[in-house]
């Protein structure tokens, strides 16, 4: 058997037309008969066969558009084959990354109003911790100039240079920053906490055999489940994806999950992940992922650092039982996931040992209700039984 | 016009025929399968088949000696062939390998071979005239008594290059032979729609370039035509031209729907089909058995397969490679 | 000596040395040369040697490539880079292309003379300057003598180069007058010179424009500003070592050339500055270059049409002053 295949019938050519058949099952064709007619958008062309034999199968119909290549009819041959089955067509080795040449650093836009200083100018003045508004710019449209810096380096009193922070000097302000939040939590946030004690039983099952068809690369944590229902449940619980607008709560129409990552080095950054209900688990999975990479790497934007609705922190496997936390304002709630550990559990009235995890809400008591918590930590409840919806 | 051989030839002359005859079958054989395997995507880009014309390339060739420089064009398969340019760094760059002719950088219509003196390959159609033009010009500046055979076809008359070389050759006495094969379009474009007249042994006689046509069917007509012409020409005798009437079985390129001819026509011409014609005369003859011909296809094919295997199994030249031989290193 | 008689003294020791030299093109035998470039050379080296071509750019020049590929070493001779239009073809696909195309088996020898620029009220047809053409493409060097020592030296040097070489002689640069000497030999035709030191900005060019940066230079000196002015000299492959070092120096360029500002060679050096000297810069890099719009004949148009000493003294002066 023999495949006749839609041919490449001009330089441009990516894919074809069947326009008619000229042959029909059973017919006896000789290499270089005409078999159909095809359109290649260019002209409609007879298309040759290249083997000779019986047609046995016709796979198109007219009317039907397929990438060359592509197997139009199968032809029975008889004899030796005249023509050994060629090898797909290889595409030569992509092409490596050719550098470009030296890649120019461009400066931003200088925005309307924004003091023009040039590149060279501007050098000076920050290796001598010159403040530009301070100088005066005698180049054209009032541009500071390379003179303009040396005049003001002989004459203002340099302020202390704004070097880039020691390694130490960061994670001080950074415990700095994160004292001067929960001070303020504490201080400004009514929290009040609701918990439940979660079967994870069915969720972890359902993980382990999810895992079991995706490659290593594309594997998840079900820390990603937690994620999931945390943001999913909000749909019962609306208020709760919310912040705090000084007097009154402002829901948000986008759920983006922050979630907690510890800093190696100390310190905790909750960063957001954009859309969070919207993302399957494996999108889910990669974002965080990358996430916690940038964290960690002190990359983060500053859109996922403003951007969280609510916060997920979950503990792992060195955490405690059960975490209630600190709300992050103005955000309005925070889930807490403590570690996953194995539990006696009831289940048709006997005893037996089941993987369970505590989920806690702490949440602003202006913006939700001890039973609206509870509603949401259901839905999370809920949720996490039906890992597959996730 | 048709030479017929003389009855009782010497085995060297029959040897000499079958040689023709596989130089001929050699170039059919190639194209038609690289008709096949462009249609299968492993030759990419264009295609222009040289089907139909054999006689032309293999009769030609016969007159040249390896000294003597070939210009061709775009179709130029035959030519690289009958040239004795092997059928393996031919399909090697038809691939694109490394291995290819010109390394893979020229493609169909860009075949090269120094040794060879085969100088394209050249697909601005009339552009390879100067250059033969100048090939020419230096072995006449340098006393050697070298023949510039210069392909081209129809279409190329009517460039303003065809008119300026034809002018120069004749006017500075340079040793080109000019071979137009004229196979009746350039493209779809048919002589008599773009030319006002479109005898064109008689524009280069306008010249004052010797020329003739000849029926380039015949292989033999070919051979005697190109040999007369190419001795003039060695001798010193100044430019001639030969318009070698021919047809190409095939389209211009493998994208084209022959729109503009018909197929009546084209039935017509395949009825003299060189090699079919050759060979029956040969038959005729009593030179060429049932068992000879199968040999000559059998040993043929196998150049082909090789040449494809050969293509196949050949590296691509690294991409890193890629600003070698833009100029002198 | 003139920057003619440079040449033709090149000319002259060439035919003289080499065998495989010969002169073609239109009227440089016995008209003596459109330029009176080649005068009396028909008369010293016959008719073999120095060729009239009929009129018929493509075909000439693409024998010289011919020629060049079976062993002469032909200068062919466009009488005007206008005219050279007629054999772009020849240039771009074969010269350019023969070596690349071929997978290194060929080589062109060739070198290519022709007359350029404008500023003489020869009109539209007759006034381009599109050395910037040449200099875009990949496979020959393109050299812009703008000195009478130049005139002589880089013919000599393009004589000995494997690959096609175009040499771009500004028109009003024949009469001129200059230093050079009679024995040397082939000069350098990698390297720009900078052919006046400075300190507070960089004057870029090439061909005639030279000189006119030279005067710019003399007056911007009497106002306290040290012009540093690049010629080229070698438009393909450009010597952006020398043109960077110097920006590195004075914080600011000007590019100056007759040729139409869009897209013109001085937009290429223009970048290369940009992309290798951003944080040197004191201000942007600026171009001095041609109207956009065809040659006209009358005086004050054409003149208000190319770049003049005053263009470029003002445009300095309205960045650094």
């Amino acid at each position: 058997m023999a495949d006749l295949v839609m041919p490449v019938l001009g330089a441009d050519m990516k894919a074809g037309e069947l326009v008619a058949w000229l042959k029909r099952p059973g017919d006896r064709v000789q290499k270089g008969d005409v078999f159909a007619e095809v359109d290649t958008e260019k002209a409609v062309v007879e298309v040759e066969s290249m083997f000779s034999g019986v047609i046995e199968r016709l796979l198109l119909s007219p009317g039907d558009k397929v990438p060359v290549g592509a197997v139009m009819a199968v032809v029975r041959t008889e004899g030796p084959e005249e023509v050994a089955p060629p090898s797909p067509a290889v595409a030569p080795p992509a092409a490596a990354q050719r550098r470009a040449g030296p890649r120019p650093t461009i400066a931003p836009a200088a925005a309307a109003g924004r003091l023009r200083v040039s590149p060279v100018a501007q050098k000076l003045a920050e290796e001598k911790g010159i403040d530009l508004s301070t100088v005066a710019g005698t180049g054209p449209g009032g541009r500071v100039m390379l003179r303009d810096v040396e005049e003001a380096a002989t004459r203002v009193v340099a302020r202390p240079a704004a070097a880039a922070p020691a390694p130490a000097d960061r994670a001080l302000r950074m415990r700095q920053s994160i004292a001067a939040a929960m001070s303020r939590s504490h201080r400004e946030i009514p929290h009040f906490h609701v918990e439940s004690v979660i079967d994870m039983s069915r969720a972890i099952a359902w993980l382990t055999a999810e895992n079991a068809r995706r490659p290593v690369a594309e594997r998840l944590l079900y820390g990603v489940l937690l994620i999931k229902a945390a943001a999913l449940a909000l749909r019962k619980v609306p208020e709760a994806n919310a912040v705090w607008a000084g007097d009154h709560v402002e829901p948000k129409a986008a759920v983006h999950v922050g979630v907690a990552i510890a800093l190696p080095g100390g310190g905790l950054v909750a960063p957001a992940i954009h859309d969070t209900d919207k993302l399957s688990l494996g999108e889910l999975m990669a974002k965080l992922r990358d996430l916690v990479q940038r964290a960690r790497a002190g990359r983060l934007r500053s859109s996922e650092v403003s951007d969280p609705t609510i916060t997920v922190t979950s503990l792992g496997e060195q955490g405690a039982e059960s975490v209630f936390g600190l709300i992050y304002p103005p955000q309005v709630a925070l889930v807490g996931f403590g570690r996953l550990t194995e539990r006696p559990w009831v289940v048709e009235g006997r005893p037996e040992l089941r993987k369970v995890i505590h989920a806690s809400l702490a949440a602003d008591h202006r913006a939700l209700d001890g039973y609206r918590g509870s509603v949401y930590l259901a839905e999370v409840e809920r949720l996490l039984q039906e890992p597959e919806s996730l | 016009m048709t030479t017929r051989p003389a009855r009782g030839r010497k085995a060297a002359g029959q040897s000499h025929d079958l040689d023709l005859l596989r130089g001929m079958l050699r170039i059919r054989r190639f194209e038609e399968r690289c008709s096949d395997l462009y249609q299968l995507g492993k030759i990419r880009g264009f295609l222009h088949l040289y089907i139909g014309e054999e006689a032309v390339a293999v009769g030609a060739m016969q007159a040249l000696t390896p000294d003597d420089n070939i210009v061709s064009t775009y179709r130029e398969h035959g030519h690289a062939l009958a040239r004795g340019m092997p059928p393996t760094s031919l399909m090697a760059e038809l691939f694109g390998k490394a291995t290819g002719c010109s390394r893979g950088r020229g493609g169909s219509m860009h075949f090269f071979d120094a040794e060879r003196r085969f100088y394209g390959g050249y697909a601005i159609v009339g552009g390879g005239l100067p250059v033969a033009v100048g090939l020419a010009l230096a072995d006449k500046m340098t006393g050697r008594a070298r023949v510039t055979a210069c392909f081209f076809g129809d279409g190329a008359v009517a460039e303003g290059e065809f008119h300026e070389s034809m002018n120069l050759a004749k006017l500075w006495d340079l040793p080109v032979l000019f071979l137009c094969e004229n196979n009746l379009y350039a493209m779809g474009t048919a002589l008599d729609v773009s030319q006002s007249v479109t005898d064109i042994a008689f524009k280069a006689q306008a010249y004052g370039v010797p020329s003739r046509a000849v029926d380039g069917m015949d292989v033999l007509a070919v051979e005697a035509a190109t040999k007369e012409a190419a001795a003039s020409v060695r001798a010193g005798g100044g430019p001639q031209l030969l318009e070698l009437r021919t047809y190409r079985f095939r389209g211009h390129s493998l994208a084209d729907p022959e729109l503009y001819r018909s197929k009546e026509e084209v039935e017509r011409w395949m009825e003299r089909d060189p090699i079919a014609t050759f060979t029956e005369r040969l038959r005729d003859l009593e030179l060429l058995s049932d068992a000879g011909l199968q040999k000559l296809e059998e040993g043929v094919k196998g150049e082909v397969e090789g040449a494809v295997a050969f293509a196949e199994e050949s590296p691509w030249e690294p991409v890193d490679d890629l600003l070698k031989d833009v100029t002198a290193p | 000596m003139t920057y003619r008689e440079s040449i033709r003294s090149a000319l002259r020791d060439a035919l003289r040395g080499d065998q495989r030299v010969f002169l073609m093109g239109e009227d440089v035998g016995r008209y003596g040369g459109a330029f009176a470039v080649s005068r009396g050379l028909l008369q010293e080296f016959g008719p073999d040697r120095v060729r009239d071509t009929p009129l018929m750019e493509s075909t000439f020049l693409g024998a010289g490539i011919g020629a060049a590929l079976n062993g002469m070493r032909p200068i062919v001779e466009i009488m005007t880079i206008n005219f050279s239009m007629l054999a772009m073809d020849q240039v771009l696909n074969n010269a350019a292309t023969l070596r690349y195309m071929s997978g290194g088996q060929l080589n062109v020898p060739l070198v290519v003379r022709m007359a350029t620029g404008g500023g003489r009220q020869m009109g539209a047809q007759h006034s381009h300057s599109l050395e910037g053409w040449y200099a875009h493409i990949p496979g020959i060097s393109v050299l812009a003598p703008a000195t009478v020592a130049d005139g002589r030296g880089m013919l000599l040097a393009a004589l000995q180069e494997p690959d096609p070489v175009f040499i771009m002689e500004h028109a009003t640069l024949y009469p001129m007058e200059g230093e050079v000497d009679e024995a040397s030999g082939p000069c350098d035709i990698r390297k720009a010179a900078v052919r006046r030191e400075g300190t507070h900005v960089s004057l870029i060019t090439y061909g005639a424009c030279l000189w006119k940066a030279l005067a710019a230079a003399e007056q911007l000196a009497k106002k306290g500003i040290e012009a540093e002015v690049v010629d080229l000299r070698v438009l393909r492959p450009l010597d952006s070592e020398t043109f960077l070092a110097s920006v590195a120096k004075t914080r600011g360029a000007v590019v100056i050339e007759e040729a139409w500002r869009t897209g013109g060679l001085a937009a290429e050096v223009s970048a290369q500055i940009m992309e290798n000297a951003f944080d040197v810069l004191d201000w942007p890099v600026q171009r001095v270059g041609g109207a956009e719009v065809p040659a006209p004949f009358a005086k004050q148009m054409e003149d208000a049409s190319l770049p003049q000493i005053e263009d470029i003294v003002a445009v300095v002066e309205a960045n650094l002053v």
